[in-house]
C-alpha cells in the first residue's frame, strides 16, 4: 500500500505543527490551537525513531496525545487484519448473516485504521505484523471467541485511554469509535451466547464496562503481534 | 469499579480527606469483606455515607462537572423508569426477550445509583425523579408504548442510541477529572451494548419499518427503522462520513461504502439537542 505523503493529505495531527494546513481540523478548535502546536513540536523530538523500531524496545508509539492515537492505531491495525483474514477465508458453515455482519465489522475496522493513519500522517507508526497462529480460522468457535476478546479489549482500551487524552477533540473521536466497538462486541457476544451482550464478565456491579490501561491492553494484544511496541513514552495519567 | 480512582481523585483535591474518614485502608477493608454481586450491590449506599464525611472538600469538582453528572443522572432515571414499567407491562415475550429487558433495566438502575453516589461524593445534590416524573407516551406520540411490543422496543432503541450520543457529547465536559470521565465512558459503552442488542431484537422480531429497511447493531446513515419521524432527531447526523476533515468513504483506496463509513463512527449530540429529544418524555 502506498504511503501518503503530507502533500497528499495533511494529517490533522501534523496540521498542528504546520500552520498552513491547520485549519483543516483545527479551524473548529478555537483557543486551544496554539497550545497544541507547542505540544506537537515537543512530541516530534521523541518521535524521531518511530519508523525503524527502537533497538530491542520495539516500535515507539510516541508520547502525549500522539502516543495515545498511535496506540489506538495499533489496535485498529490488529482488528482490521483479523477481520480481513476472516472474510478472505470464512469459517466452515458460516451463515449468510454472520458473513454480512463480519464484513461490515471488517469495513468499520479498516475505516478506523485508515482514519488514524491519515490523521497521524508522518507521525504514524508503521504497518504492524500480526501473528494469528493461535487462531483456527476454519472454526467458528475459535474465530468468534477471538473476535469477542478483541472487541471487549478494544472497548476497555478506549475507556481506559480517555483520561490519558488532553485534547477534547481527540476525546470525541475516541468516543465516536468506542461505541461502535461496543456494538460489535454486543453482537458477537450474542452470536456466541444469546443475551451475553453485557454480562458480568465485562460489567461490574455498578453497571460499568471494563477499562484497561495501555500496558495491560498491550500485554494481551501482544500475543497477536509479531511487531514489538514500545509504550514507555505513553502518558500514565 | 472506579472506587479506587474516585478515592484517588478526592485525595488529590482534598489531601485531608482521610483525616475525616477513618483511614483509606480501613475504608477499603470493609468493602473487601463482602463478595458476590448481591452483597456488593449495597456498596453505593455505603459509599454515599462515607463520601458525605468527605464532602467538606474545599476544592470540589467544578460546576460543569456536577451539571454534567446530573444531566447523565437525569437520562439514567428516564431509562431506568422506562424499563421498570416495560418489564412490568406483561407484553414482552417470556424467555430471551424478557430476560434481555430485565438485564438492561438492572444496568440502568445501577447507573442511577452509581451517579447518585458520585454526585453526593462530590459534595453536591443529585437530581431526583420518580415514576410520576415521566410520560412515556411522549405526550401521545407513543400511546401504546406499554401495550404494543413493537412500540416498546422502538422507544427502547431510541433511548439507548440517544444515550450513547448524549454521553459522547458530554465527555469533553469531564476531561479535567479522570475518575468521572472514565466512569462516564464506562457507562457510554454499556449503552452502546444495549443499543446493539435492542436493534437485533427489533430485527429478529420483524418489527422494522419501513419494509425493506435493515437495522443492524450499528447505525447505518441516519436510519432508525422506526415508523414515526418523531424519533428522527435521535438519528440525524449519524450519516456523517467525514471525521476531523478526513473523508472516510473509500479511505486509503479501500472499498468502504458511505453506509459503512457512517456505521464506523457514532456521532455526539449536544446537551440542548438531547434535552429537546427527551423533554416530551417528562410529565
Amino acid at each position: 500500500m502506498p504511503i501518503k505523503t503530507k502533500e497528499d493529505q495533511p494529517g490533522f495531527i501534523e496540521g498542528m505543527a504546520k500552520p498552513v494546513s491547520r485549519r483543516n481540523f483545527f479551524g473548529i478548535m478555537g483557543a486551544g490551537t496554539a497550545i497544541m502546536v507547542a505540544g506537537a513540536s515537543c512530541h516530534k523530538v521523541i518521535y524521531g525513531n518511530h519508523g525503524k523500531g527502537n533497538g530491542n524496545h520495539g516500535i515507539n508509539l510516541g508520547s502525549g496525545d500522539i502516543g495515545i492515537l498511535n496506540y489506538a492505531y495499533a489496535l485498529e491495525q490488529l482488528e482490521a487484519a483479523f477481520y480481513t483474514k476472516i472474510i478472505s477465508s470464512p469459517y466452515k458453515n458460516i451463515s449468510w448473516m454472520e458473513k454480512a455482519y463480519l464484513t461490515d465489522i471488517r469495513d468499520h475496522e479498516i475505516a478506523h485504521r485508515e482514519f488514524f493513519k491519515a490523521a497521524l500522517s508522518s507521525m504514524a507508526i508503521p504497518a504492524l505484523e500480526v501473528n494469528f497462529s493461535s487462531i483456527d480460522f476454519s472454526d467458528r468457535t475459535s474465530v468468534l471467541g477471538t473476535a469477542k476478546a478483541f472487541e471487549d479489549l478494544g472497548v476497555s482500551a478506549y475507556n481506559g485511554a480517555g483520561q490519558l487524552i488532553t485534547n477534547p477533540d481527540y476525546l470525541t473521536i475516541a468516543g465516536k469509535i468506542v461505541s461502535v466497538e461496543a456494538r460489535h462486541a454486543a453482537w458477537i457476544r450474542d452470536m456466541i451466547m444469546m443475551n451475553s451482550f453485557a454480562d458480568s464478565t465485562v460489567l461490574d456491579m455498578n453497571g460499568l464496562d471494563v477499562e484497561r490501561k495501555p500496558n495491560d491492553v498491550l500485554a494481551i494484544a501482544g500475543t497477536y503481534l509479531k511487531s514489538k511496541l514500545d509504550a514507555s513514552n505513553l502518558p500514565t495519567n | 469499579m472506579n472506587l479506587q480512582n474516585i478515592l484517588s481523585e478526592i485525595e488529590k483535591t482534598d489531601p485531608e480527606v482521610y483525616d475525616r474518614l477513618d483511614t483509606r485502608r480501613d475504608a477499603m477493608k470493609s468493602f473487601a469483606k463482602t463478595s458476590g454481586r448481591i452483597a456488593l450491590a449495597a456498596i453505593p449506599f455505603a459509599l454515599g455515607s462515607m463520601f458525605q464525611k468527605a464532602s467538606a472538600s474545599p476544592t470540589g469538582p467544578s460546576d460543569i462537572i456536577i451539571d454534567t453528572l446530573n444531566f447523565a443522572l437525569t437520562l439514567e432515571y428516564l431509562e431506568s423508569n422506562f424499563y421498570i414499567m416495560a418489564v412490568a407491562s406483561g407484553i414482552i415475550p417470556s424467555g430471551d426477550s424478557l430476560n434481555a429487558l430485565t438485564i438492561i433495566r438492572d444496568h440502568e438502575n445501577e447507573h442511577v445509583n452509581f451517579l447518585k453516589t458520585a454526585i453526593t461524593a462530590a459534595g453536591a445534590t443529585p437530581v431526583s425523579f420518580t415514576a410520576a416524573s415521566f410520560d412515556f407516551t411522549a405526550k401521545g406520540t407513543f400511546p401504546n408504548v406499554f401495550s404494543d411490543y413493537g412500540t416498546l422496543l422502538a422507544v427502547a432503541q431510541t433511548f439507548e442510541d440517544t444515550g450513547v450520543r448524549a454521553y459522547k457529547g458530554q465527555a469533553p465536559n469531564l476531561i479535567s477529572n479522570n475518575a468521572y470521565l472514565t466512569a462516564a465512558l464506562q457507562i457510554h459503552s454499556v449503552e452502546a451494548r444495549h443499543a446493539a442488542h435492542l436493534r437485533e431484537m427489533r430485527k429478529a422480531a420483524n418489527l422494522l419499518v419501513p419494509a425493506g429497511v435493515n437495522v443492524k447493531p450499528w447505525i447505518t446513515l441516519n436510519q432508525s427503522g422506526i415508523a414515526t419521524s418523531a424519533v428522527q432527531a435521535s438519528y440525524n447526523g449519524e450519516e456523517n462520513v467525514t471525521q476531523a476533515g478526513i473523508a472516510i468513504t473509500n479511505i486509503g483506496g479501500f472499498n468502504i461504502s458511505a453506509a459503512a463509513a457512517s456505521e464506523a463512527f457514532d456521532e455526539p449530540l449536544t446537551k440542548d439537542q438531547i434535552t429537546a429529544i427527551v423533554t416530551p418524555f417528562f410529565a
